[in-house]
C-alpha cells in the first residue's frame, strides 16, 4: 500500500496558496492543527446548506437527519478506534476539555463522599510524567489541589523517552489514575501505553490516554492499548475545530458522575434535584458542535481511504529523512529521539545562537510555517534543559522536498544571524 | 527584503553584543516577567537615586527621582534581548519621568501596525523597533523589557518616596 502524496495534496485547497512574495507554502505545523482536505469543508458546508437542525428533540424532517448525521459520527469515531460501541464515544470540544471532563467528574465523586475508583483524598496519588502537554497537567493539578491527592511523575530519559526506572515506586496501591500521553507532541516520543496499562491495572488504577497526537497518524485501537479512557481532537485529524472526543470503558461512564450540566444530559429534572441520560448523553451538556462532527466524520472516511498503515509508513520515510538533514546541520541539537524508532512525525529542535523565534521568522520569509516556544510543554523543555524549541511536524500531505527546504532554511537563519561569525 | 526590515542592523547588533547586561548590587526592585506564548523572560533591576536638583526638565512625579542603573537577565529571541538593551540605554540617566515617557512611545510605536512615525530624538535606537510593529507575534518580545522596567521602576518608586 503506497500514499500518493500529489493526489493527496490536490485535495487540500490551502497547499495552492502563495505566501509573501509569491511562494508556495510549506506547512509544517500539523501537530499544531492539521490542514483540511475539500471533503472535510464539503461535508461542513453541506451540513448547514442542506440539514442544519438541532438534534434529539426536534420532531421534523430537518431535525431526523442533524441527529442521524450527528449519532453518525459518533459512531464512525467508534468504529475508528475500536470502542466497544457508540455509547463509549463522548463528544467534547477538544481534548482539553475531554482530560478536563474525567479531572471534573472524579472532583465531584469527591466532593459527594462517594466511595470507589473515582473518588481521590489525602493519600491517594495521580501519575502523569513530565513529557505532557499542560492539558495533561493542569487539569491533573487543580484536581490534586481540590482533593487533597498528590501528583506524581515520571520523568524524561536525556534521549527523550519516558524514564520508566522508578515504576515500582511510582505506580502502588496509593495510585488512582495515570494519565499519559501516546505520542509526545514535542519529541515525538512513542509511549509504550500497553505495558503501562498493565502496570496501572495490577496496581487497581484507571489509565487515561492522551491521544491527540497519536490517533491522527496510527491505527489506535483503545482495547489493544488497554486504556480505560482515551482523548483526542478533530482538528489536528483533517477534521474541523470545536470537536474533540472522550472515550471510555462503558462501565466507567456509567459509573461516573457528569462534569457539565444542562439541556440534553438530563433524565428528570425536578426543583430540588435531578437524574441523568445514560452515557454517552450524560456529558453532553447544551447544544453540540453538530457541524463539526458531521465533518469529522469526514475526516474520518477520509483517513481511511487513505489508509492509516499507508500514512503511518509514509511519515515514518519523511521523519526519516528529516532525521537525517537536521543531523547534518552544525550547533542543531534535535530534542527527543534521535532514530526514527517508535517515534511519529514531529521533530523539535535548537539551533545554537539562534532563537526558535527567530528561526521559524526566518522560515516564515520563505513560506515555512512551523511553531517556535514551549508548544504547551514547559516541563518538557526545562527537563531537557532548554528555554524553547523550534518545531517541524508533518503530515499525509507534506513531501520530501519540503524536508528539504527546512533543512536550507534552516541554513538560511544560521547565515542570517551570522552564527559562529560577527 | 522583509527581513531586514525586521531585524536592522541595529537590533542584531544589540542583540549580538547587549548593553548593561547582568544583575548587578545594589538594587532597589528586581521583577520577572514572562511570555508565556513562547517561555521567554527577563530579571530586571532598577536602582533609582534622588537628582541633586531639579533639572528643569519636566515636572510631576518622578521628576526629581534619576534612573542610576538598569541590570537585567534576559532569556529569549534577538528582538527581545537587543529591546532589554535599547531600553537600559536609553533609560539609564534620566529622571524616571522621562523613561516612563519613552516607555509609553515605544508602546504607541508597537501598537501602531507598522504606520508609526518614531521620533528618534525620543526614541534612540528604539526606532529601529518599528518593523517589529507590523508582526503581532513578536510585538510581545519587543515589550518584555519595558514592561518589566515599568513595573520594576513603579515598586523602586514606592520605596523610594521622601519619608
Amino acid at each position: 500500500m503506497t500514499l500518493d502524496v500529489a493526489r493527496i495534496r490536490k485535495d487540500f485547497p490551502i497547499l495552492e496558496r502563495q505566501m509573501r512574495g509569491g511562494q508556495p507554502l510549506v506547512y509544517l505545523d500539523s501537530a499544531n492543527t492539521s490542514q483540511k482536505p475539500r471533503q472535510v469543508l464539503d461535508a461542513l458546508a453541506d451540513f448547514y446548506e442542506r440539514h442544519n437542525a438541532n438534534i434529539h428533540r426536534a420532531t421534523h424532517q430537518l431535525g431526523e437527519e442533524a441527529t442521524a448525521a450527528y449519532e453518525g459520527a459518533r459512531a464512525s469515531v467508534a468504529g475508528f478506534i475500536g470502542a466497544a460501541g457508540p455509547a463509549e464515544v463522548v463528544f467534547t470540544k477538544n481534548i482539553s476539555e475531554a482530560i478536563n471532563l474525567v479531572a471534573y467528574a472524579m472532583g465531584n465523586a469527591s466532593a459527594a463522599g462517594q466511595s470507589g475508583r473515582f473518588t481521590l483524598g489525602p493519600g491517594d496519588e495521580i501519575v502523569i510524567s513530565e513529557m505532557e502537554h499542560h492539558s495533561n497537567i493542569v487539569p491533573w493539578q487543580l484536581l490534586c489541589q481540590r482533593t487533597g491527592a498528590a501528583l506524581r511523575w515520571f520523568g524524561v530519559t536525556p534521549e527523550g523517552r519516558l524514564d520508566t526506572s522508578g515504576i515500582d515506586g511510582l505506580i502502588t496501591e496509593r495510585t488512582k489514575l495515570v494519565a499519559l500521553a501516546h505520542q509526545s507532541n514535542v519529541l515525538g516520543t512513542i509511549n509504550p501505553i500497553r505495558e503501562l496499562a498493565d502496570r496501572a491495572h495490577a496496581a487497581g488504577a484507571l489509565l487515561l490516554v492522551d491521544a491527540a497526537q497519536s490517533v491522527p497518524h496510527m491505527p489506535v485501537d483503545v482495547a489493544a492499548l488497554g486504556a480505560d479512557f482515551l482523548g483526542f481532537t478533530g482538528h489536528k485529524m483533517c477534521g474541523p475545530t470545536g470537536i474533540g472526543v472522550l472515550w471510555g470503558r462503558r462501565e466507567l461512564l456509567e459509573e461516573m458522575p457528569p462534569f457539565l450540566g444542562g439541556g440534553e444530559m438530563i433524565e428528570t429534572v425536578w426543583m430540588e434535584r435531578s437524574t441523568f441520560a445514560p452515557p454517552p448523553h450524560k456529558f453532553e451538556a447544551g447544544t453540540m458542535p453538530i457541524a463539526e462532527a458531521a465533518a469529522l466524520a469526514a475526516a474520518i472516511g477520509y483517513l481511511g481511504e487513505v489508509g492509516l498503515p499507508a500514512l503511518r509508513e509514509y511519515e515514518h520515510g519523511l521523519i526519516t529523512h528529516a532525521l537525517e538533514a537536521l543531523r547534518g546541520i552544525g550547533g542543531l541539537r534535535i530534542l527527543g529521539p534521535a532514530e526514527p524508532v517508535d517515534r511519529g512525525a514531529a521533530i523539535s529542535f535548537t539551533v545554537e545562537g539562534v532563537h526558535p523565534h527567530d528561526m521559524s521568522q526566518v522560515l516564515d520569509e520563505h513560506g515555512i510555517a512551523v511553531r517556535a516556544g514551549h508548544h504547551c510543554a514547559w516541563p518538557l523543555h526545562r527537563a531537557m534543559g532548554v528555554q524553547a524549541s523550534t518545531r517541524a511536524s508533518f503530515y499525509l500531505y507534506n513531501t520530501h522536498e519540503e524536508v528539504d527546504a527546512l533543512a536550507e532554511g534552516i541554513r538560511e537563519a544560521q547565515r542570517f544571524f551570522a552564527v559562529g561569525g560577527g | 527584503m522583509r527581513l531586514e526590515s525586521l531585524y536592522q542592523e541595529i537590533i542584531l547588533d544589540h542583540y549580538r553584543r547587549p548593553h548593561h547586561a547582568g544583575l548587578r548590587e545594589p538594587f532597589d526592585a528586581e521583577v520577572r516577567h514572562v511570555n508565556p506564548v513562547c517561555g521567554d523572560e527577563v530579571t530586571l533591576r532598577v536602582t533609582l537615586k534622588d537628582s541633586d536638583a531639579g533639572n528643569g526638565r519636566g515636572g510631576g512625579a518622578g521628576a526629581s527621582t534619576v534612573v542610576a542603573d538598569v541590570s537585567y537577565d534576559a532569556l529569549g529571541c534577538s528582538i527581545s534581548q537587543a529591546s532589554a538593551s535599547v531600553l537600559s540605554d536609553l533609560v539609564i540617566g534620566r529622571p524616571v519621568s522621562e523613561g516612563m515617557q519613552i516607555g509609553d512611545e515605544f508602546l504607541a510605536l508597537m501598537q501602531s501596525q507598522g504606520e508609526g512615525e518614531p521620533d528618534d530624538d525620543v526614541l534612540g535606537d528604539a526606532v529601529a523597533f518599528a518593523g517589529v510593529s507590523k508582526y503581532p507575534a513578536r510585538i510581545k518580545c519587543a515589550l518584555l523589557a519595558w514592561m518589566a522596567w515599568k513595573d520594576a521602576t513603579a515598586q523602586a518608586m514606592g520605596e523610594h518616596e521622601p519619608a
